[in-house]
């Protein structure tokens, strides 16, 4: 799981994967600029119902983004027990991790069924439809990369054992979920939390 | 599995991970895209060579228009420079490779698929035909019902997958794998250029990245992003395109301004003047780049404030341009010049950029953008920055450093030439359509009346066309001569400034017995001379114990990967069957990553 750069001395010291995931981060900030920036101007240009206001439920959607960030405090504490070699503490973690995930992609899938099957709002509904899928979507997607990720860094310790500390790789997943995270911390406010301003 | 594979012949190309050989099949591939895209060119201007010309149907040629351009910027420029990239930025900056061998070959693997994809669509007769700019709501389903438009968003799609994954490597491994005591302002201008090209395509291809996948909802399931019977905007589609379309208009010139950089330096033997403020500009004009996007779009009724902010962020981006151009002369200026086959190709892509440059700068105010817009003036304007600026310099390039590459010198007879023939076909086919476009022909449209006053500049462009293409076709021979038959070169045959040079022509597969320490900007050159001007005895290459020397592994996972992320594009374009296809490649592709994952480098 290492590149051949892995033992080279980088000009900035720091490790060549944890500076491609961000520079990786830079780019996936367009693709989530452009994506918010898309719901932004179309979720008020619907020609029929239902709005956002019909739709959203406030109270699970807090429930998951809570969960989203708990992960994330899991995905820490499992980095930091990687590096301290604990390898019971580490597995522990990285499983929180992908729990967490699991459970935000089921709140997800909740709220996608209700969304089409109770209030009767399909990806081609309206625009607003449209351009609410796509973003949450896609940042679903993001998150199942991620649950993959660290199910197989699970996976690979569970197999490996006491030799596979590798907190290279952790550090590099863990920056994207934190970014995963981050990012819906801003859908969370741009789009479910704008509704009451 | 990929221990002990072989070194030479088919398998050893298709497993490679070694920049150079990579670099060679990004060119090979892009010169064979090159002559595609200019068989759609010389079919057009044959169009239009006589008023009511029935050559070719509308279809065809709007066919045509749409693949011309594609075609020439996302497979030949980008990957022509892409091979630039690779060859040289690990030789420039004394790295044994790049940061991601693998994932260099991976970016190669899913260019060619892609470009193959998108070429599909001709045996199928279901070309493109919406322009390269593909403007909604031509892509409607309704207004093109077969799969044309559907070849043209995931061919660009995969293409630009590609392209992320290498703008993401060149970045680390520009950043990251320097030789020691090359800070960033002692690197060659050819690496910062690249290195902001590379910043510019991991900004702006996510934004088209989500563009193509709205045209595809809006195909696929019925969404209406760019509907204005279902909410969506027109407009949107324009906006989206050029954010990411006007970053890529100096993706495609950066690179070719870095390559001129070397190229004049080299040969008037003069350190490049004003390196530090050639850097700035560089990196100013791809500040810039990201802020002038709506001037593409003046005539849409911006209103009057965008209008005038964007109109004054395009005159302001004409400022670091003009400083370089001014650079370049003033490189020139007082040197000891030799006007080797590459050095014409520098110095003409400075004077032909000039000019494009000053038709761009018109295009700036709006008023006059107004009467340009859609007309063959800008037509004219874009070939002189594409052509007449990137693909001039690009050969400039292949010419000084095919030496380096395959240890041969091309041949100066015919490479000046094709050179001649090129400057003056080029002119005769692009200085005429100021005049059209002035006269009023709009661009993108398959025939004319004859009573126009169009005729005499149309068949102009036509013939200066052909006298382009066996200028083009002597290019060919030249390569395949030379290949062969070419002077042997020495490692230095241009008496060079930058760490390539220091290694044998062609270099090991190792590039560098022994890491370069450098210490000043021109390293090598003040290894070979004082600063004022007296001959030095330059280090020889140590000898080193070459099997001490950890070279990584060739691997199948690459070209496996890129394969299976193809076929899912593919399912979309076939109607039978196509998810299957489709699942079959994210079966692939999911089982690559995992073998890629757990094979040892």
């Amino acid at each position: 799981m290492s590149e051949s750069a892995h033992h080279f001395q980088t000009s900035t010291n720091i490790e060549n994967r944890k500076f491609a995931m961000w520079v990786l981060i830079a780019s996936e900030c367009f693709l989530f600029g452009t994506l918010i920036a898309n719901y932004l101007i179309n979720k008020g240009r619907s020609i029929a119902g239902p709005t956002p206001q019909d739709v959203y439920e406030i109270d699970i959607t807090t429930l998951s983004t809570f969960d989203l960030l708990m992960s994330s405090v899991a995905m820490v504490l499992a980095l930091h027990y990687c590096k301290e070699k604990d390898l019971r503490k580490f597995q522990f973690w990285t499983f929180m991790v992908v729990l967490g995930g699991l459970i935000f992609l089921g709140f997800q899938y909740h709220e996608f069924s209700t969304f089409v099957l109770k209030e009767g709002l399909g990806l081609s509904t309206n625009i607003f439809a449209s351009s609410f899928y796509l973003l949450t979507g896609c940042h679903g997607a993001h998150v199942t990369v991620g649950v993959l990720w660290m199910s197989s860094i699970l996976v690979t310790s569970l197999i490996k054992g006491k030799e596979w500390f590798n907190s290279d790789i952790v550090e590099v997943a863990g920056l994207y979920w934190h970014f995963v995270d981050v990012v819906w911390i801003i859908i969370f406010t741009v789009v479910y939390l704008f509704v009451y301003v | 599995m990929a221990k002990n594979l072989p070194k030479t012949g088919l398998i050893s190309w298709l497993t490679t991970v070694d920049h150079k050989r990579i670099g060679i099949m990004y060119a090979l591939g892009s010169l064979f895209f090159l002559i595609v895209g200019g068989i759609d060119a010389i079919l057009m201007r044959t169009q239009l060579m006589v008023p009511n010309s029935t050559f070719l149907s509308g279809e065809t040629y709007n066919g045509l228009v749409t693949m011309h351009g594609t075609t020439m910027i996302f497979l030949v420029i980008m990957p022509l420079s892409a091979a630039f990239f690779n060859y040289l930025v690990p030789l420039q900056i004394g790295a044994p490779d790049v940061a991601f061998p693998r994932l260099n070959a991976l970016s190669f693997w899913i260019w060619l698929f892609g470009s193959l994809l998108l070429n599909t669509s001709y045996l199928v007769q279901q070309v493109p035909s919406v322009g390269w700019f593909a403007y909604a709501n031509l892509t409607q389903k309704q207004f093109n019902p077969t799969h044309s438009v559907d070849f043209w968003i995931l061919g660009v799609q995969v293409v630009g997958l590609a392209s992320l994954i290498a703008s993401i490597n060149f970045f680390v491994t520009i950043v990251n794998m320097r030789a020691k005591g090359m800070t960033l302002l002692k690197m060659p201008l050819f690496v910062w250029t690249t290195l902001v090209t590379q910043v510019l395509l991991f900004l702006s291809l996510p934004v088209i990245t989500v563009a193509l996948v709205m045209i595809s909802f809006d195909r696929t399931f019925g969404t209406g992003f760019f509907n204005p019977g279902l909410g969506g905007q027109v407009v949107m589609w324009q906006h989206l395109f050029w954010i990411f379309g006007h970053p890529e208009v100096y993706i495609l010139i950066l690179p070719a301004m870095g390559i001129v950089s070397e190229i004049l330096a080299t040969f008037a033997r003069k350190p490049l003047f004003g390196y530090t403020v050639m850097v700035y500009s560089s990196c100013a004009i791809g500040f810039l780049g990201f802020a002038v996007w709506a001037h593409h779009m003046f005539t849409t009724g911006l209103g009057p404030w965008a209008t005038a902010l964007f109109s004054a962020a395009t005159m302001l981006i004409a400022v670091p341009t003009g400083v370089k151009i001014f650079n370049w002369i003033s490189t020139l200026w007082g040197g000891q010049i030799r006007f080797t086959t590459a050095s014409l190709f520098a110095i003409s892509f400075v004077a032909m950029f000039t000019f494009g440059g000053l038709s761009g700068i018109m295009h700036s105010s709006p008023v006059i953008d107004t009467q340009h817009q859609a007309s063959y003036f800008v037509v004219a304007h874009f070939h002189y920055v594409l052509y007449g600026g990137a693909v001039m310099g690009l050969f400039g390039g292949i010419y000084y450093w095919f030496p380096k590459v395959t240890g041969r010198m091309m041949n100066e007879f015919i490479g000046k030439t094709q050179f001649w023939l090129y400057m003056i076909g080029f002119n005769l086919t692009f200085f005429p359509m100021h005049f059209l476009g002035l006269e009023g022909m709009p661009r993108r449209i398959y025939t004319y009346a004859g009573d126009q006053n169009w005729n005499f500049w149309n068949l102009c462009a036509t013939l200066g066309a052909y006298i382009t293409a066996v200028g083009g076709a002597l290019f060919f021979i030249n390569m395949i001569y030379s290949m062969f038959w070419g002077a042997k070169a020495s490692a230095d045959p241009w008496d060079g400034r930058t760490l390539e040079w220091s290694i044998p022509s062609p270099p090991p597969e190792y590039n560098f017995a022994k890491l370069p320490e450098v210490s000043q900007l021109d390293d090598w050159w003040y290894k070979k001379y004082t600063h004022d001007g007296k001959r030095l005895t330059p280090p020889q290459q140590p000898v080193v114990d070459i099997s001490s020397i950890h070279l990584p592994n060739q691997s199948f996972w690459p070209i496996f990967l890129a394969g299976g992320i193809t076929m899912i594009a593919t399912g979309f374009v076939v109607s039978a069957n196509g998810v299957m296809i489709s699942l079959i490649g994210v079966a692939l592709t999911v089982a690559s990553t995992y073998g890629w994952a757990y094979e040892e480098p």
